[in-house]
């Protein structure tokens, strides 16, 4: 090549990537760029299948929006005017009919639902992937058994488009149970074709493969780095969704996902630390939603079996050192909603979560525990790093507080690898912790967090019969419609759990959900995730 | 030579097996139960106690390191539980998206740091040995992380000129055929001048803050070097005998002072290799550094086994390379060998 070519060449070069260079979109992929949605998060799933051994909380989102469920729910509008879901109303998703009978649910499926590969979807393929729900074990077995679908011969398959559920026992969280992630309904020929005798339901092929009706199909899933999502456009389970494709790009750095946002390029992203929501709805160039958490609450607690917390006045003497409104302040930056401080007269409610009538008063900490039996109490205060974010921060106030009132304690940092373990063992005399459940109903979070049976969300080892009677009244009170019962069952439990006190409730964490103005669509579900379906761009 | 080389390949063996062994014991001797990690959130001790049988914790100590080495010699890794993907696979794509960021952040160093560590020993106490020595020291003392962040926030954030730190490219191309798997060489085999284009503007940033990163040890060793090289017999009676400063100081006085520099150079770039796993975070850069902290962080035992492995195994072969590299550079010590 001679000189002066090269030269040509090198300057044609640079001409035709200055032209690209400047924006990361080039305007050949403006028209791709118009029909995709690019969320960035922190992390992604390590499974597609919610049936799989030990999937994580992303991966829930990829099975959500890739399978159908027999059913769904309606949304209305919540005070902040977001869609949320509404957990009285259901909607037929793959069956176009439900009748509930005395014991047992009947579902009429639709003739034209048809898996992504082609395969219509038959009754056959709903029992097999209940039974699969109920069989494989770990999670999945664990939330259909919260409903009370224990057991394969609970469901039959009537004819090719007739379902049927029969009631073990009358439980009203059973329905809506069948509308939570884990009852999808698989291409069962298709994962069939693909078991082998060590694995049988076909796990290691779903791990990789979505073998759904649903919405969306995975088209390209790189492990850690990114999952790319197409519409199904046959789905035929509720109004064409209007984005094309999703691409779910993983940003491990906050400020970088941060910084996507606020240059335009990335269009949602929910996992920013609560200082940076709080300063992107200050700057008005995003649109933030924030909705607190159903039925979920961060609490402080405490191992009542052993000294020193087993003492009612310790245990209420740390209720009133800790110093909420600077948690609220200094750590949430106000992205949460108050669960202390209630007026002293105000009533009970027949609601969860409600605010407790603790707050901070060092003074009756103090009177609390001179009268109490304990005496100089030095006690390691756990945590799971994982969420070191919201967590640390509120050991130390804590610390700090409690240190005023004589109370000594140190900070045990607990990788999110152990936690499970070390909550396991129901040994740690004081901890933090947040739990929520899927099922919005106060007696499943009551039963789950302070019944006296194994729950590994009673942390706190708390035994109590006149609590266990509350829960269990107004769990058959539910079951059998008797709405006096139950009104006064579920007062009686949230009683019992503030004066007995054997965990603090903090306050009830939002999700937050950062997005470009000219995306529309979010939706608030149990599940917290990203329901792709509704969204919009434009 | 080639004796040499088998020699060498032969007396790393002891070393490899050291390895596997100490890999297997020190990731079971982790804090955490993997069963109850990936149990889930909501599990009960039952479906803990079920993926523990799944997972083959159950097993004895010794039968699950029996297991271990079988699939080895099997080239079998494992599979991760937090990426649900086969480790060799995995180590397979992410290899060379670090190879491909260290190899660019060594080649800006040395492009910056050798002609530096040169005109610092030339004109040593000069301005230049001065400036030489600040940017160094910085480039060192700046975390990479917090260089990263900064390059991001001003070239990104403000300036708007380097593209979104999205990984290895731009999310709406499609990544080249993979051929070599480094994005560069496998877009010019395509012939996708745009994918090249693409490709190079998400290195540049992460590549200079490698390359920030390890100027000090590079420069500073090619200025000592150089010192000692300048200041010995045959630079002088090169210099009495009237050659060009040029030919004295690059032809004569370099090739001497090469042999540190380039055992300073395999040793940063295996460091790097294992240690830009902040920088990967920074960019979300699919590399093997944030995939084996990621598994440490969920006890996922196989990816970290794979990890330790693969970087030991690498080792060896760097450690080998720059043995051959010296007979090539100074035959003496090939005559020694």
């Amino acid at each position: 090549m001679k000189r002066r070519d090269f030269l040509k060449s090198v300057t044609a070069l640079t001409a035709a990537s200055a032209v690209s260079a400047p924006a990361v979109w080039s305007p050949a992929k403006a028209q791709s760029r118009q029909e995709t949605l690019l969320i960035v998060s922190e992390s992604g799933p390590n499974n597609l299948d919610i049936h799989g051994v030990g999937t994580n909380v992303p991966g829930y989102e990829a099975s959500w929006n890739c399978y159908d469920r027999l059913i769904s729910h309606e949304m209305k509008t919540d005070a902040n005017g977001t869609p949320y879901y509404d957990k009285n109303k259901f909607k037929p998703e793959l069956a176009e009919d439900m009748n509930i009978g005395d014991m047992s649910v009947t579902f009429k499926l639709r003739k034209d639902a048809v898996f992504q590969d082609g395969t219509p979807v038959t009754a056959n393929d709903v029992k097999w992937s209940l039974d699969r729900a109920v069989t494989v074990g770990g999670f999945p077995t664990f939330q259909m058994s919260a409903g009370s679908l224990t057991k394969p011969e609970q469901f039959a398959v009537v004819d090719d488009h007739t379902f049927r559920v029969d009631f073990l026992k009358k439980d009203r969280l059973t329905v809506p149970d069948l509308a939570v992630i884990v009852p999808c309904v698989i291409n069962s020929q298709l994962v069939k074709s693909k078991a082998t005798e060590q694995d049988p339901w076909g796990l290691e092929y779903t791990k990789l493969n979505t073998a759904g009706s649903g919405a969306y199909k995975v088209t390209n899933w790189t492990a850690g780095s990114q999952v790319v999502f197409e519409r199904n456009d046959n789905w035929k389970g509720g109004p064409l969704p209007k984005v094309k494709r999703v691409i779910w790009r993983m940003v491990p750095d906050a400020g970088n996902r941060r910084a996507l946002l606020e240059r335009g390029d990335a269009d949602v992203s929910y996992d920013l630390p609560n200082k940076d929501f709080a300063e992107l709805k200050t700057n008005s160039k995003l649109a933030i939603v924030s909705t607190p958490y159903s039925n979920g609450i961060q609490y402080l607690g405490m191992n009542v079996q052993n000294p020193p917390f087993n003492d009612l006045k310790v245990r209420q003497a740390i209720a009133y050192a800790i110093p909420y409104q600077k948690i609220m302040d200094a750590v949430m930056y106000g992205l949460a909603k108050p669960m202390f401080g209630a007026p002293a007269d105000a009533p009970i409610e027949v609601a969860w979560p409600q605010p407790h009538k603790f707050n901070t008063d060092l003074d009756k900490a103090k009177q609390l525990l001179a009268s109490s039996g304990a005496s100089s109490i030095n006690v390691p205060l756990s945590f799971d790093l994982g969420f070191a974010g919201v967590n640390e921060p509120i050991a130390v106030l804590i610390q700090e507080s409690l240190a005023q009132i004589g109370v000594t304690t140190t900070i045990n940092k607990v990788p999110g690898a152990n936690w499970r373990t070390e909550l396991n063992k129901k040994t740690m005399p004081l901890f933090e912790n947040v739990f929520s459940g899927w099922l919005d109903y106060p007696e499943y979070f009551f039963y789950w967090c302070y019944h006296s049976g194994k729950s590994i969300f009673n942390t706190m080892d708390y035994q109590s019969p006149a609590m266990d009677a509350f829960i269990d009244g107004a769990r058959t009170a539910a079951a059998n419609g008797d709405t006096a019962a139950y009104d006064k069952d579920v007062k009686g439990m949230v009683d019992l759990a503030f004066t007995d006190i054997p965990r603090i409730p903090l306050y009830q964490p939002y999700v937050n959900v950062a997005m470009q103005k000219n995306i529309s669509g979010y939706e608030y579900w149990f599940h917290r995730r990203l329901d792709y379906r509704a969204f919009a761009k434009g | 030579m080639l004796t040499m080389i088998l020699k060498r390949a032969g007396m790393a063996i002891p070393s490899l097996i050291g390895v596997v062994i100490v890999t297997f014991l020190l990731t079971r001797a982790l804090p955490g139960d993997p069963a109850a990690y990936f149990a889930g959130p909501a599990a009960t001790p039952q479906a803990i106690e079920q993926v523990r049988v799944k997972l083959g914790l159950d097993k004895s100590l010794i039968a699950q390191f029996g297991n271990y080495v079988v699939d080895l010699a099997h080239g079998n890794f494992g599979t991760s539980l937090t990426t649900g993907q086969p480790v060799v696979s995995e180590l397979i794509t992410r290899l060379p998206a670090s190879a491909e960021l260290t190899l660019l952040g060594l080649l800006v160093s040395i492009i910056i740091a050798v002609p530096l560590g040169i005109l610092a020993a030339t004109k040593p106490n000069s301005l230049i040995d001065h400036a030489c020595r600040i940017a160094t020291t910085l480039g060192v003392s700046l975390p990479v992380f917090f260089t990263g962040l900064i390059l991001v926030y001003v070239f990104y954030y403000q300036l708007g000129w380097a593209p979104a730190p999205l990984g290895r490219i731009d999310v709406f191309f499609d990544p080249p055929p993979a051929y070599t798997g480094f994005y560069l060489i496998d877009s010019l085999i395509a012939g996708q001048p745009e994918t090249f284009m693409a490709a190079l503007k998400q290195l540049i940033l992460p590549a200079l803050t490698l390359g920030i990163f390890s100027l000090a040890p590079i420069a500073r060793m090619t200025r000592a070097s150089m010192l000692a090289v300048l200041s010995s017999d045959f630079v002088r009676t090169a210099r009495a005998s009237g050659l060009a400063s040029y030919t004295v100081i690059v032809t004569y006085a370099f090739r001497n002072a090469m042999l540190p520099v380039i055992t300073t150079l395999g040793m940063v770039f295996s460091f790097l290799l294992g240690a830009n796993v902040l920088v990967e975070k920074v960019f979300a850069w699919p590399g093997i550094g944030s995939y084996a902290v990621e598994a440490l962080l969920a006890s996922d035992f196989a990816p970290v086994q794979g990890f330790v492995l693969t970087m030991a195994v690498m080792y060896v072969a760097l450690n080998l390379l720059i043995d051959v590299l010296y007979g090539v550079i100074d035959p003496r010590v090939r005559l020694e060998a």
